[in-house]
């Protein structure tokens, strides 16, 4: 009983009358145009508006291409780490009983309820060169405020939950009689880890990255106040768009909106095609789950 | 059932992982966070009560918490609507939609600000057509509703829709047999199942809805005491090396936000025992 | 209130669930639906409902066609398999529910209300329970509760979907009994859908025993148990014992032995072929030699004394398991072992042949 993910098509006692339908239906799509279609399609239309030639030249420019630098350089080390951890966390939580479990998680989510701004003062009170911290490092010629590894720091901190919050209902759900057996069998922990824990994962551990790689790319907020927005060093690519906009040259700041964009709707379709195979996974465990336990 | 079970002498890394969770944790969040109530105890109690309390902060408060419950209310009407079409009707681009409503969440925010900029300006795509009829959306709190609008736009929808599919339609068709009619049985039996989730996500949107930056400093113009939400007015307080400021009033927001965060929290905890069946 | 279904007939998809269905149930009379899972059955009452619309055919309520009639309008109870009970309103208010939607004009006021929620738990013994929530109550309880909500609006038919299934056996016994005190109290025309026989045979004026959308048989109890019109719904009533033979120059033959089918209610004549026989055990008797009336040579296999009666398995001289149910008497009387060699021999009239 329950959810059928296909609604049965003319069940007559829950249908609704058919203009109510349209009505709703209309006012759904005229909601979701003005909100996401209409920005979508300006992003791109704002883009082209000097052509294709000033377009690729946007894209090509020293200074987009240290910020494309940039962006991936912050993403290759956030996300790894944070992706890490959200193993790390997750295996913890799901396989072991411990005190303090639920303050953990509690705390895992700090990070999603700090506006991104805060986030970034959080950094720049504790490493820069007026804090204690960061006057030491200061002096000994670690720059990390308003320099690049103040901007990776700023991103690992706003995605740090992504990945585990992905993870850790997912290896509950997974469940461990197979990690068990695998050490009855003599498997050592990294043998039983590769071979056993993440192959059952690994749906949710993609969708955890795709949705790490999306905020650590995407970051605005955070980076902005950790960065000091000095050209061709310490702007990533949202960054750099704001400095085009605020110089008035606004289809170059389209121009690399629109790559912003189509990762944007990249990791949605990822998004989409990961949670297919996610959802069926934990189904299987839970159906698994119930014969054993029968 | 089976994930209930848990054997510390049999399953390995305990020590590991934990060990690396609780490191990891203290290092990127909890030393970050703890510097922040470090700092607010370095402020005298006048300097902390200038900074919130200042008609400039006033202001940024009243835009900030204003703008924020309109767009959440927005989005719970709308995003209600647009959780049950998709659930409960066909129709045609069905799915691309379905997909598209997560862009808010994967649209940096920097990139949202300058294109909701470029549309609602007096020239743009939207705000031309408002001109003439005398509604300015850029740089007005109106502006800044539509933004947070659009980031919060996912947060009802997603918390409404998989409550909406988990919903036994045999409910409905008991109170069809018993003469209900259709507006009756959406009163009376589905809404009342969907209430929380419902108001978890407007409590959701509205959370975002107050730290968000990127998306409102564009269309706002940041005038103080006009249009400044308080993410705009720590910035400027960053900006001009006001840490004292900026703390005090960050103290405030994260204060707000740690309430929200358990109002949701219990509201979850008491909606799922309140409709255990 | 009568019911007639014409030429019912609904698909989903590639499936047939019901398939040309015309049944005629009478005023007050309280009807089984009795089928496996896929018979068609829950369907049909869907269709009866209104909550599945047929793809041919048409429903009639007292002669008058129902089917433009919309589900709230046709004023029938519908008690689901799994009670369908509002989670967030109490028994009282289920209760209330169907007089608490009646539009405004003609609705009772809140005293009126009160006084018949009040009456019908008390009917289904359930008064003291009317501030609990569903989630409160046991599978038992929730089940009446169903039931009172059903009859609150005073429907002219009631429908109940697997009322007991999802009860335990002592639990769905009672209800049974008490279902059908009910019944004969209230005298409301009523459908019931149902899997287990036993339950169809207990409380139904009249058994519809269905088969991948068909109606096998139309019938009472003592019609549908003791006649069987065809070899499913024997099958399906009670135990039976099947014995594969062949038919040879009209004769029939088990083995060796000719069986003598003046006993027997023949489906078929046929001159040649395979035939089955039907046999209940309780109809078989064992005896140590053939004493002249028709017998069949088998060999006891195991010898089961706990029960009512005593259940004996056997194996028939051509090789078919054969279980025989005989009193403890007669059980004492024969001595018997695994492994002794008797006769079996089937009492008047109750054979079945089924030529295929």
């Amino acid at each position: 009983m329950g959810g059928q993910a296909q609604r049965e098509p003319k069940r007559p006692g829950t249908a609704d009358p058919p203009m109510v339908r349209i009505a709703l239906i209309t006012i759904a799509l005229l909601f979701l145009a003005l909100f996401l279609f209409i920005p979508v399609i300006a992003v791109f239309a704002e883009a082209l508006a000097k052509g294709i030639g000033a377009y690729f030249a946007a894209i090509a420019d020293p200074e987009a291409r240290a910020a494309i630098r940039l962006t991936l350089m912050t993403a290759a080390i956030a996300v790894p780490l944070n992706v890490t951890f959200g193993i790390a966390a997750s295996w913890a939580i799901a396989r072991f009983d411990f005190p303090g479990k639920q303050t953990l998680l509690t705390l895992i989510d700090i990070p999603f309820s700090v506006s991104p701004v805060i986030s970034g003062m959080l950094f720049v009170l504790l490493l820069g060169v007026r804090a204690p911290l960061g006057g030491f490092l200061a002096a000994h010629g670690i720059k990390v405020i308003f320099a690049e590894p103040g901007i990776v720091l700023a991103t690992i901190f706003v995605t740090f939950p992504l990945a585990a919050r992905e993870l850790i209902p997912i290896m509950q759900a997974v469940g461990s009689e197979e990690e068990e057996a695998a050490i009855v069998l003599g498997a050592g922990g990294w043998q039983m880890f590769f071979r056993v824990t993440i192959p059952n994962v690994k749906w949710g551990l993609l969708y955890g990255l795709v949705l790490c790689n999306a905020r650590a790319m995407g970051e605005f907020g955070a980076v902005s106040v950790v960065s000091g927005h000095i050209r061709g060093h310490t702007n990533t690519m949202p960054l750099y768009v704001e400095i085009l906009y605020n110089d008035y040259q606004f289809a170059a700041a389209f121009a690399v909106s629109s790559l912003l964009t189509l990762l944007a709707i990249a990791t949605l379709v990822a998004k989409r095609f990961l949670e297919r195979r996610v959802v069926p996974a934990k189904q299987e465990q839970d159906d698994l789950a119930v014969k054993v336990a029968a | 059932m089976a994930s209930k079970t848990k054997r510390t002498n049999v399953l390995p890394g305990f020590g590991l992982t934990l060990g690396f969770t609780l490191a990891y944790l203290g290092i990127v969040v909890l030393i970050p966070i703890s510097t922040i109530f470090f700092k607010t105890f370095t402020l005298t109690w006048a300097q902390f009560w200038a900074a919130i309390a200042s008609p400039r902060t006033i202001a940024a408060y009243r835009l900030s918490f204003g703008a924020s419950i309109a767009a959440a209310l927005a989005n719970s009407v709308f995003g209600f609507i647009v959780a049950w079409s998709l659930v409960r009707y066909e129709f045609p681009g069905k799915s691309l939609i379905d997909v598209m409503v997560d862009l808010p969440f994967a649209l940096p925010t920097s990139v949202a600000g300058i294109t909701l900029t470029a549309i609602y300006a007096g020239n743009g795509w939207i705000g031309r057509y408002l001109a003439p009829l005398g509604i300015k959306v850029a740089y007005t709190p109106l502006g800044v509703a539509v933004a947070l609008t659009f980031v919060g736009l996912p947060f009802v929808v997603r918390t409404v829709q998989p409550v909406l599919e988990d919903l036994d339609q045999e409910y409905e068709e008991a109170a069809a047999t018993l003469g209900a009619s259709r507006l009756q049985t959406f009163i009376l039996v589905i809404a009342p199942a969907l209430i929380p989730a419902l108001l978890t996500g407007f409590a959701l949107a509205f959370a975002r809805a107050l730290g968000e930056y990127g998306s409102v400093v564009f269309i706002s113009g940041n005038m103080p005491m006009h249009t400044e939400v308080v993410p705009l007015l720590i910035m400027s307080k960053l900006e001009q090396f006001d840490y004292a400021g900026a703390t005090a009033i960050a103290v405030v927001m994260l204060s707000v936000s740690f309430v929200i965060l358990l109002g949701v929290n219990m509201l979850q905890r008491w909606s799922s025992r309140r409709l255990a069946a | 209130m009568s019911i007639e279904l014409r030429n019912i007939s609904k698909r989903f998809g590639d499936f047939v669930a019901v398939d040309n269905i015309n049944l005629h149930i009478e005023t007050g009379e309280l009807v089984a639906l009795l089928g496996l899972s896929g018979s068609g059955k829950t369907t049909l009452l869907r269709i009866i409902a209104g909550l599945e619309t047929p793809d041919t055919g048409e429903v009639l309520f007292h002669g008058e066609d129902a089917s433009a009639v919309s589900v709230r309008d046709r004023k029938v109870g519908f008690v689901f398999q799994h009670y369908a009970l509002f989670r967030h309103m109490t028994v009282f208010e289920n209760v209330a529910f169907g007089l608490r939607v009646i539009p405004r004009r003609a609705r009772p006021d809140e005293a009126a209300i009160a006084r018949r929620v009040h009456e019908l738990l008390k009917l289904v013994q359930l008064d003291f329970l009317a501030d609990r929530y569903p989630s409160q109550l046991s599978g038992g309880q929730r089940q009446r509760v169903a039931l009172a909500r059903t009859l609150a609006v005073e429907p002219k038919v009631l429908l109940l979907d697997e009322p007991f299934g999802a009860l335990d056996a002592k639990v769905r016994q009672e209800l049974r009994r008490w279902l059908r005190r009910l019944h004969d109290e209230i005298k409301i025309t009523s459908v019931f859908v149902t899997h287990d026989q036993e339950e169809a045979l207990e409380l139904a004026n009249r058994i519809v025993v269905m088969n991948q959308g068909h109606i096998e048989q139309i019938g009472s109890a003592e019609e549908v148990y003791h006649h069987p019109s065809n070899a499913f719904v024997y099958n399906f009533l009670g135990n039976v014992n099947l014995f594969h033979g062949r038919i040879e120059n009209g004769r029939v033959f088990l083995g060796d032995t000719a069986v003598e089918l003046e006993n027997t209610h023949a489906h078929a004549h046929p001159q040649t072929g395979k035939a089955v026989l039907y046999v209940r055990p309780h109809l078989l008797e064992i005896v140590m030699k053939p004493n002249g009336k028709q017998t069949f040579p088998a060999t006891v296999k195991s010898i089961n004394p706990a029960g009512p009666q005593v259940k004996v398995e056997l194996v028939a001289e051509w090789g078919d398991m054969v279980q025989v149910e005989i009193d403890h008497e007669r059980y004492q009387a024969l001595h018997l072992e695994p492994g002794a060699n008797v006769f079996l021999r089937p009492k008047e009239q109750k054979l079945f042949v089924y030529s295929i």
